[in-house]
């Protein structure tokens, strides 16, 4: 129990830090991409830190509870899959069935507090922010399960996210066919739920200013803040674990591999944020459901196919 | 405290709200974002609410339109907020004044919603973005002796 606390506490602050850290090098990377200088390493901290000194205000159309409560449980179920992501990773035989559906029930509940707040809010702006922050979910989910669902048919089909590291030490998920495709998908799928850019018309700046955030700040609005930054860095470990391998530690290069992997797909989530346009939302939808589930399909097909004749490269 | 002023000083975000301007301040406000000046240095961000904000760039003449709506986004701004009263229409009607259109100043219908509020003067006609950096360097100076 005990061990449990300072693992749970430990993860939860270890991914804020990692968050805040990568969001560092996303701002960092995107001035470099712009010919800037960016903003010094403490950046992100410090804003959170202004915005928890900040007066939090209500507006007078809000419905108090959600709106206040909304951030709150983003954050607490964040830290959570944290908590359990972590574990899965460092200790792979000590985790419990079905966690892997867990962490993706829990990683979900960030994009749906956002959309609670949104609408308890009673802004029209967040209004439109939450119907489409709610179809870019729609879009998303569908071909990310999917993609999962390959990683789990080539594991053996358990559901423990211990069980899908350990399957793996020999050989990842990614080195087959079916593999790569899960992954490329699982990576645009990563992108949306981050709401990075090609897929941040929930929050366009421009057009619906900060649409679900329009009426948070203070202390809420750094607790969304921080809740995503935690997803930045979670998200990108979960495609680490159950599509590359997660901590090989057979080998010393285990964890230079894991590290390795791990700032590749977060870079690549900048590099794609810096060099695409923002989609509307009927071309994302139709870059998700006619483009990417067609893909995550034929992945799966292939996986199951690949079982049943024995080809693991399949 | 002492961390939450220091915080603020090196986090200020910036939103811009035009009372009338004529589009060449705003420009030029939008210049400070450019690789030339990359005002993101200092950890100032644009943002598109008012509720994120800790500073508010005002530009233009303040008109009668304009004047309840400049005073409700200042009520919107979290507090504590500086207001940077940007160019010579925003500091004091510029060649406008006395004309038949015209509100207050833009100080004025600050203080008439917050008699204590913050504000700063940038004069030009439009400001070179070294003055606007130049008056947020002294907000953020001022700001410490809260």
């Amino acid at each position: 129990m005990a061990t449990s606390i300072v693992i749970f506490l430990v993860a939860a602050a270890g991914t804020m830090a990692l968050g805040l850290a990568f969001k560092w090098v996303d701002r960092k990377v995107t001035a470099m991409v712009q010919w800037r200088v960016g903003p010094p390493w403490y950046q992100p901290l410090v804003d959170i830190i202004k915005l928890s000194g900040k007066e939090n205000m209500m507006p007078a159309t809000a419905r108090g509870t959600g709106f206040l409560l909304a951030p709150v449980i983003a954050v607490a179920a964040t830290a959570v899959a944290a908590a359990i992501l972590w574990h899965g990773l460092i200790r792979p035989g000590e985790t419990f069935v079905g966690d892997l559906i867990v962490v993706i029930y829990l990683l979900m509940i960030p994009a749906l507090m956002t959309m609670l707040g949104a609408a308890a809010s009673g802004n029209p702006h967040a209004a439109v922010g939450a119907a489409r922050e709610m179809k870019l979910l729609l879009s998303y989910e569908l071909p990310l399960l999917l993609v999962i669902l390959v990683a789990v048919a080539k594991t053996g089909w358990g559901l423990r996210l211990g069980g899908i590291v350990t399957a793996q030490a020999q050989a990842p998920v990614v080195w087959s066919i079916s593999g790569v495709i899960a992954l490329v998908v699982g990576i645009v799928c990563v992108q949306a739920k981050l709401g990075l850019v090609p897929f941040d018309l929930a929050e366009a700046e421009c057009e619906i200013m900060s649409g679900v955030y329009v009426e948070y700040s203070g202390p809420s609005l750094a607790m969304f803040l921080v809740a995503r930054a935690m997803m930045l860095a979670l998200l990108p470990l979960l495609l680490v674990i159950v599509f590359w391998g997660g901590l090989y530690t057979g080998a010393w290069w285990g964890y230079v591999s894991f590290v390795g992997k791990y700032v590749l797909l977060v870079a690549l989530a900048t590099l794609i944020r810096n060099t695409n346009p923002r989609l509307r939302i009927d071309q994302t939808l139709r870059l998700f459901w006619f483009g990417l589930t067609p893909a995550a399909i034929v992945a799966v097909i292939l996986a199951l196919a690949g079982i049943s004749r024995g080809l693991t490269w399949l | 405290m002492a961390l939450k002023m220091w915080a603020l000083r090196k986090s200020l975000w910036v939103y811009h709200v035009n009372t009338g301007a004529c589009n060449n301040c705003d420009i030029e406000v939008l210049e400070l974002l450019t690789p030339r000046y990359d005002i993101e240095r200092f950890g100032m961000l644009l943002v598109g609410s008012p509720r994120h904000a800790d500073v508010l760039a005002v530009t233009g003449v303040c008109t009668r339109q304009a004047m309840p709506r400049l005073q409700e986004v200042y009520m919107q701004t979290a507090k504590p907020c500086v207001v940077l009263a940007i160019g010579a229409c925003a500091n004091a009607q510029g060649i406008f004044t006395e004309a038949y259109h015209m509100g207050t100043t833009v100080d004025e219908t600050i203080r008439a919603v917050d008699p204590g509020a913050i504000i700063m003067y940038v004069p030009g006609c439009p400001p070179k973005p070294e003055a606007m950096i130049d008056a947020s360097v002294k907000a953020m100076g001022l700001l410490k002796t809260l």
